[in-house]
């Protein structure tokens, strides 16, 4: 069972979350995996301490110009949306990171001078922190694409164990492609005007998929009831409150977990990886009227105009 | 006319609140929500919209139906899964190719081999942009759609279009809440800057993170300014954080104490400085005294 | 020699853009002449990638110098590439073209 640690917008305590839930759940002694999907800034580790014992590099292809066989027609050029392979005055230049390995020009190329090669983009690391394992995988920087990292790291996930995804934060295309094909979404949020509208986004993208949510509030004291009606209205289950405790920031703004340096939050996170796990196992949540997407106002709208 | 940027590494740190501030601070500025994945700023400022655009963010492939024979080559070389064949095998003219554009990534590869050209990429709707009023300024902000790229684009457009009004109405300011990370969406909202301030929290985080930030600042040659916002949560990481600062080259602006109005003021749809008179408020003012030294703004006008 | 001026307008007398990859538009001006070419940034609609597009645009019109307000890592690496210089300027066209030199 693959759940899925995700929320509208980074800061609200999605790594807390997953790295104390996985933790919790492995002290319970059941086999446990987290996988910290966000490649671009992964951060779980400073929780855990890791020692990574299997580092592997990930690559994916890129377009390789056989200097011999080109005769600078720029027809590459001219077919690639996405500027990776560009024509200066005849001469052919390839900016890998903006590849997304289509095959394109390769395909386009009258000489055929183009081959695909792979190409490093990141890498895989694995560790055990005592009976917990641990993946994540972590994104070149100046790399555009997280996606087919994101997808490799996925790969990894234990069939046997309950698997903790800790998605990077936002609805773009590294969350969407971190959280789809999950069994269940927990969205981490915190009750303020800020924190509905980017539940509000996160629900609304989790939805496309048609997976499963739940609601995580975090600082749950501090705010007002509009999330909690947002969940209500939504029939989307609250999973677990946590509230503004000052002790809760400082303990995470130090790398520690929750769970051992605030022994009276073990029962909630116990409670939570209870709850997190039955909701999991139940039929997917009917489709429900979910607040009109912006993609369906904006077709509405020109809809409107033709 | 100057224009600056607000950005964070990561997200979350209170970049968004303290820019809200700024915005009631500010003296004849623009302000830009450049943080179009997740537009908050409009929370607080309650824009009037007064023109809104539609966002091309890239391209589609699009099936003729009609024209399409079925023959598969398109399903068999997309790498990205995105064009499935329908329809019942037997009838030819119901057979027929259609893209998921969810999953189309706008290659074009389909176009190329399609051998009747009943294939074709398309420009799409991927988000809008609006141009406002709020009670202090004009705000310039957009929405990219649920699971799209935000590859820079639509930031890049955001900006333009707030220093396009600025020089029209003669601003002194272009005020820019940034994007979280540090790749193509954070660069296009750096471009043409004149200063950087960087929000951070003082977690282990955020000091991995504020390197890298700084970093980027440093690349660009733009004179940044740091701020570390709920410093009294550790003490320690913040010293760290202003040592490594100091190092970098990266000027302290000042220290702004966890302060649970911040929730307040949101929650009344008020910037902090609207809402409150403390310390907090006090913090936020020196900051922004400091940044208006920096960019060498008149301030002969103080907001009240 | 030809300048590739990133521009916020379609005369000598507009400002030079700050951004380069997806600037509006497009002066190539003859440094000598001061005669030029101009045409809309097709890079500019890409969704990314427009840096390196953009300096396809202006070296494939025979430029040798770009002018822009700053440059993004991957336009600096496209001009590197193609051999040509930038230089980095502000206010009108004109006056950047004639500080550029022979």
């Amino acid at each position: 069972m693959v759940i899925a640690i995700a929320s509208g917008k980074g800061g609200t305590g999605k790594t807390t979350m997953a790295v104390n839930v996985a933790v919790t759940v492995t002290r319970q002694g059941r086999p446990v995996q987290l996988l910290d999907c966000d490649v671009e800034e992964p951060n779980a580790h400073l929780f855990l301490d890791p020692r990574f014992d299997e580092v592997e590099e990930v690559t994916v292809t890129g377009p390789r110009v056989d200097l011999q066989r080109c005769d600078g027609c720029g027809e590459c050029a001219r077919r690639c949306e996405f500027g990776a392979i560009v024509a200066l005055g005849g001469e052919i230049s390839v900016f890998p990171e903006l590849c997304h390995s289509c095959g394109g020009c390769a395909l386009a190329c009258p000489q055929r001078a183009i081959t695909e090669e792979p190409r490093t983009i990141g890498t895989l690391e694995q560790a055990r922190v005592g009976e917990l394992a641990f993946a994540r995988g972590v994104l070149n920087v100046g790399e555009a694409r997280a996606v087919p990292l994101i997808a490799a790291l996925k790969n990894r996930a234990d069939g046997d164990a309950l698997v903790l995804l800790d998605a990077p934060p936002g609805t773009g295309c590294p969350m969407m492609a971190a959280v789809r094909d999950c069994h269940f979404v927990c969205l981490v949020t915190e009750p303020t005007p800020f924190g509905l509208h980017d539940l509000t986004m996160a629900v609304d993208a989790v939805r496309t998929l048609h997976l499963p949510l739940g609601v995580v509030i975090n600082r749950a004291d501090l705010g007002d009831e509009e999330v909690r009606r947002f969940c209500q209205q939504q029939q989307i289950p609250i999973l677990m409150e946590l509230p503004c405790d000052r002790r809760i920031a400082e303990v995470c703004s130090r790398g520690r977990l929750i769970v051992d340096e605030l022994p009276e939050y073990q029962e909630a996170f116990r409670d939570l990886a209870e709850r997190i796990v039955q909701e999991a196992g139940r039929a997917p949540a009917p489709g429900g009227a979910a607040p009109a997407g912006l993609r369906d106002r904006i077709v509405e709208q020109l809809r409107h105009e033709a | 006319m100057k224009q600056m940027t607000v950005i964070s590494g990561k997200g979350g740190t209170g970049k968004t609140s303290l820019t809200a501030s700024f915005a009631a601070l500010a003296h004849n500025a623009i302000v830009a929500d450049c943080d179009v994945d997740a537009p908050d700023l409009a929370l607080v400022l309650a824009p009037r919209v007064e023109k809104q655009s539609p966002f091309v963010g890239g391209k589609v492939a699009r099936v003729d139906a009609g024209r399409c024979t079925g023959c598969g080559l398109c399903v068999e070389s997309c790498r990205f899964e995105a064009t499935a064949l329908h329809g019942p095998p037997g009838d030819a003219a119901e057979h027929t190719c259609a893209v998921d554009p969810h999953s189309c990534e706008g290659c074009g590869v389909c176009v190329q081999l399609c051998p009747v050209e009943a294939c074709r990429l398309e420009p799409t709707v991927t988000g809008e942009w609006f141009i406002s009023q709020t009670r202090f300024s004009p705000l310039v902000h957009a929405q990219l759609g649920v699971g799209q790229d935000n590859s820079g684009k639509l930031v890049s457009c955001v900006r333009q279009e707030a220093r396009a009004l600025a020089e029209r109405e003669e601003r002194d300011l272009v005020l820019c809440d940034g994007p979280p990370g540090i790749g193509c969406p954070v660069i296009a909202s750096l471009s043409g800057v004149d200063l950087l301030l960087i929000v951070v929290e003082p977690t282990v985080s955020a000091l991995h993170d504020f390197e890298r930030v700084a970093d980027l600042a440093r690349h660009f040659q733009i004179p940044a300014l740091v701020c570390i916002n709920k410093h009294d949560l550790n003490e320690t990481v913040a010293a760290e954080i202003e040592k490594r600062a100091d190092r970098l080259g990266v000027e302290r602006a000042g220290r702004i104490p966890y302060d649970e109005a911040v929730v307040g003021a949101q929650l009344h749809r008020r910037t902090v400085v609207e809402h409150t008179n403390g310390p907090l408020s006090a913090a936020i003012r020196n900051i922004w005294q400091r940044i208006e030294q920096r960019l060498d703004l008149a301030s002969e006008h103080r907001a009240p | 020699m030809k300048i590739g001026v990133a521009a916020m307008g379609e005369s000598l007398d507009a400002d030079v853009s700050d951004q380069f990859a997806r600037c509006p538009f497009f002066l190539i001006v003859d440094s000598q002449s001061m005669g030029f070419e101009s045409f809309a940034n097709p890079a500019a609609a890409m969704p990314g990638g427009a840096g390196p597009a953009a300096v396809q645009e202006i070296v494939n019109r025979g430029a040798r110098v770009a002018v822009a307000g700053r440059l993004g890592p991957k336009a600096e690496q496209a001009l590197q590439a193609a051999g040509l210089r930038f230089v980095a300027a502000s206010g009108r066209i004109r006056d950047a073209v004639a500080a550029c030199g022979a």
